[in-house]
């Protein structure tokens, strides 16, 4: 088993003093070379156990689009790359909040994607990835704008209309299929939901945070103008106590969405990539199904040519059957693979998917667990202030 | 959904028990409800608001009063008062002359259930869209909220009239045994479109010579003081019973989400056919009880915080109110010397002037005498609902987050010892 940890780390780089690119150094560490990696690479032997490149954004989307053309019909749970978010605020070496928390959440997300695509056993032998992570210069990506992540769920969506489109339904001889289709449908639609009402719990938290930052103020200009010694200092304490309040619940807020609203959100993509998988499946099966009808075409064609006197006819007739044959028996052969390969990769998604969970969960709990031990601290150091007013 | 119907009385509800979930009737909710003054309760005139019944567009409180005064017929009545009357009540105060010089209990604000109500329509509205569970937990979310607004609302009430029966001038007032006693109703018909439109002027002439008034140097350092103190202290109070009724209601929607979020889990935690069904159904019992402690921690904030911001807005105000009505006796005495040299150089009506003189001095003393007393107090019980309100405030955030901090502890142990 490998355990490859990836970190991300930005650096800007100035190009010009208009533009400016933001970089991700990959670190990537893993504690043993795997053989496999000596054997499949034609670049350069890993000699290193840790490796750090250099790469953009676009790079990463690049990366994805190419794993998920080679990877995603024939199974594989390819993770799917961030969203470019629909607008990208870099200020030109402004060091502002926003663009700092932007570029955070990004650092973040593609960890996380690059980690994922690591732990994936058969993409972690495909020579991209492993271009990505060890070759100093990479080509850029072409045409990313149709390579981005929102591109290829278009692309596996459109798959998947023309597929419902069909007129042939496929013989779902095989209920474990059915079965897990609907799980990740019902698993798909209650994320969603949870999704929804994890953003708006950020949304709210920040807006609490704000609104907790003005009453501090207006507390402390009140305790001010109140011309009672004592009330007036405990006023001072109460404004003093409700800013740290504001600081706890900005930090609340970014453990939400750090922590809650990403986990949620990479599975609703990563369901996306399972849906797309198993729709390749159905058209694996309809192929096999098309070239069997095929086949059967043929062989009616050449029992009719067997009446007529053409040779030739007949012979070319006889060797399309035989290619045919041979198409079906592929056909067949893709369909089993693809089925067994899902099963496999299902079993491996569903582990995943319970240690993710229940690590992360665990982890934003003890973050509101910190919250509120803090605010003990906050209340009792107060409660004496206010005890003392007259 | 045919709601609000006549909504059933605090005093039924409260036998109830309808409260399951956060307790609202704490004990400092309990007895004489008059949070936001320190009242010494006197046995020889004791008002409360025994009961409540809310009804389409209206609230009846139940006032019971108790009395060893020989005033009234009998030592314990009780009447039923809507708000009008209250308003009746404290409007007549401020229109009697003898009174000038007393702080005017502030009149309680009308009775709001607009917004709960609109609530609950778009409730009922959305009943189709949303599972049994989510529907029923909603609907027992907004009649919790309801019946917070409408025990504010009798509190507020309640204290109004307990400072009035507190008051050594006003509890004697005549007015206010009628409204205590008279068995009938008191037929107040709420102000007309002209009553309310010469309200509104009367207030713009008011506010405009307020500033006339409140440049005008003082010559009493104490009375010039206040004004200074109560100029600034009303607008800052008014502000931060602003800023709190904001943050109070981000609170209120933080817990609103946790609750759906809740919900969510628990319907995953009962379709996952793997290890996380038992995790999810934990997590989603702990993040319920935790948002109840939010909610209550929202409410606490509220009733302790922002209802005091609020009612010492009212009752700044009603001080400001006080130092006009002296600033305009001065006024007043001031043009009446004017009028008594002009008439003493003409020597012409001299007696009238001095007559008039005479009795503009005697109100401008009366009234800065009591005035003073009544800013004293007002600065006593100020600080002492502060003293109170706050500490309360703290304890009770306390408490909350200690529950929490217990509920995560636990809830992580099992969570940690399973895995």
């Amino acid at each position: 088993c490998n355990k490859m940890i990836i970190t991300i780390y930005t650096s800007h780089i100035y190009k010009s003093i208009k533009t400016c690119h933001m970089h991700f150094k990959i670190l990537a560490r893993t504690p043993l070379i795997l053989p496999s990696l000596l054997l499949q690479t034609s670049l350069s032997v890993f000699r290193l156990q840790d490796f750090s490149v250099k790469r953009r954004f676009s790079d990463f989307l690049g990366l994805h689009s190419k794993l998920a053309s080679k990877y995603l019909h024939i199974g594989c749970i390819v993770p799917p790359a961030p969203r470019r978010a629909l607008w990208v605020r870099v200020k030109v070496g402004k060091e502002d909040q926003s663009s700092n928390e932007f570029v955070e959440k990004r650092r973040c997300a593609l960890e996380r994607y690059l980690m994922r695509t690591v732990k994936h056993p058969v993409l972690l032998k495909d020579p991209d990835l492993l271009q990505f992570l060890e070759s100093p210069e990479l080509a850029r990506a072409v045409s990313t704008q149709a390579l981005s992540g929102a591109g290829l769920m278009r692309m596996m969506n459109k798959a998947a209309d023309a597929v419902n489109k069909m007129t042939i339904r496929m013989n779902e001889s095989d209920t474990w299929f059915e079965e897990k289709q609907q799980h990740f449908e019902n698993l798909d639609l209650q994320l969603r939901k949870l999704h929804g009402s994890i953003e708006s719990l950020v949304c709210h938290r920040k807006e609490l945070s704000l609104n907790t930052c003005q009453f501090a103020r207006s507390a402390a200009m009140l305790g001010n103008s109140e011309d009672h010694t004592a009330l007036s200092r405990a006023l001072s304490q109460l404004a003093e106590v409700e800013e740290k309040m504001e600081a706890l619940h900005n930090e609340q807020a970014n453990q939400d969405f750090s922590l809650l609203s990403e986990l949620v959100g990479d599975y609703v993509r990563l369901l996306s990539a399972i849906k797309a998988v198993f729709e390749h499946r159905v058209k694996t099966w309809q192929k096999w199904q098309d070239t069997q009808i095929l086949l059967q075409k043929k062989r009616e064609a050449e029992a009719k040519l067997q009446i007529t006197n053409k040779p030739d006819k007949l012979q070319q007739a006889k060797d399309e059957i035989k290619e045919l044959e041979l198409k079906v028996s592929q056909g067949e052969r893709d369909f089993e693979q693809i089925s067994k390969t899902i099963r496999k990769e299902v079993t491996r998604f569903e582990k995943e998917r319970v240690k993710d969970f229940k690590e992360t969960i665990v982890k934003y709990l003890e973050t509101l667990l910190h919250s509120q031990q803090q605010m003990i601290k906050y209340w009792e150091a107060f409660l004496p202030e206010a005890k003392a007013i007259s | 959904m045919t709601y609000p119907q006549p909504f059933r009385s605090v005093g039924a509800m409260m036998q109830e028990g309808l409260d399951d979930g956060p307790d609202f009737l704490s004990e400092e909710d309990r007895g004489p409800r008059a949070v936001n003054v320190d009242l010494q309760t006197d046995a020889t005139l004791q008002v409360d608001i025994s009961d409540a019944l809310s009804e389409r567009d209206k609230v009846k409180f139940t006032v019971h009063t108790k009395s060893s005064l020989p005033n009234f017929k009998q030592n314990e009545f009780s009447v039923v008062r809507q708000h009008e009357e209250f308003i009746w009540l404290h409007d007549s105060f401020v229109e009697n002359e003898e009174y000038a010089g007393y702080i005017i209990p502030p009149a309680p604000p009308r009775p709001d259930f607009d917004a709960s109500r609109e609530k609950l329509q778009k409730l009922g509205e959305g009943e189709g869209s949303m599972t049994k569970e989510e529907f029923t937990k909603m609907k027992q979310e907004l009649e919790a909220e309801y019946l917070a607004i409408f025990k504010k609302t009798v509190a507020m009430h309640e204290v109004f009239l307990c400072r009035v029966a507190a008051h050594p001038v006003l509890r004697k007032d005549l007015n206010f045994h009628v409204f205590l006693e008279y068995g009938q109703d008191l037929s107040v018909r709420g102000k007309n479109k002209k009553e309310k439109l010469e309200d509104f002027f009367k207030n713009v002439v008011k506010s405009a010579d307020g500033v006339l008034v409140a440049g005008v140097k003082d010559v009493d350092d104490f009375f010039e003081h206040e004004k200074t103190f109560l100029l600034e202290y009303h607008t800052r109070v008014k502000d931060a019973s602003a800023k709190s009724d904001r943050m109070i209601r981000s609170h209120k929607n933080a817990a609103d989400d946790i609750n759906r979020i809740a919900s969510t889990l628990y319907t995953l935690g009962t379709q996952d056919g793997t290890e996380l069904c038992k995790f999810f159904l934990k997590v989603s019992e702990l993040f319920e009880k935790t948002r109840k402690i939010e909610a209550r921690v929202a409410a606490d904030e509220d009733l302790k915080l922002a209802d005091l911001l609020k009612y010492y807005l009212r009752e700044s105000q009603a001080a400001k109110d006080l130092l006009y009505r002296r600033s305009r006796a001065l006024v007043d005495y001031e043009n009446a010397n004017k009028a008594l040299d002009k008439a003493r150089a003409k020597n012409r009506d001299v007696l009238q002037a001095e007559t008039s003189q005479q009795i503009c001095c005697n109100k401008f003393d009366k009234i800065s005498e009591s005035a003073k007393q009544e800013l004293i107090d007002f600065k006593t019980r100020r600080v002492s609902a502060f003293r109170k309100n706050l500490v309360e405030l703290a304890e009770l955030e306390l408490k909350h987050a200690k529950g929490n901090l217990q509920l995560l502890q636990s809830c992580l142990g099992v969570l940690k010892g399973n895995t």
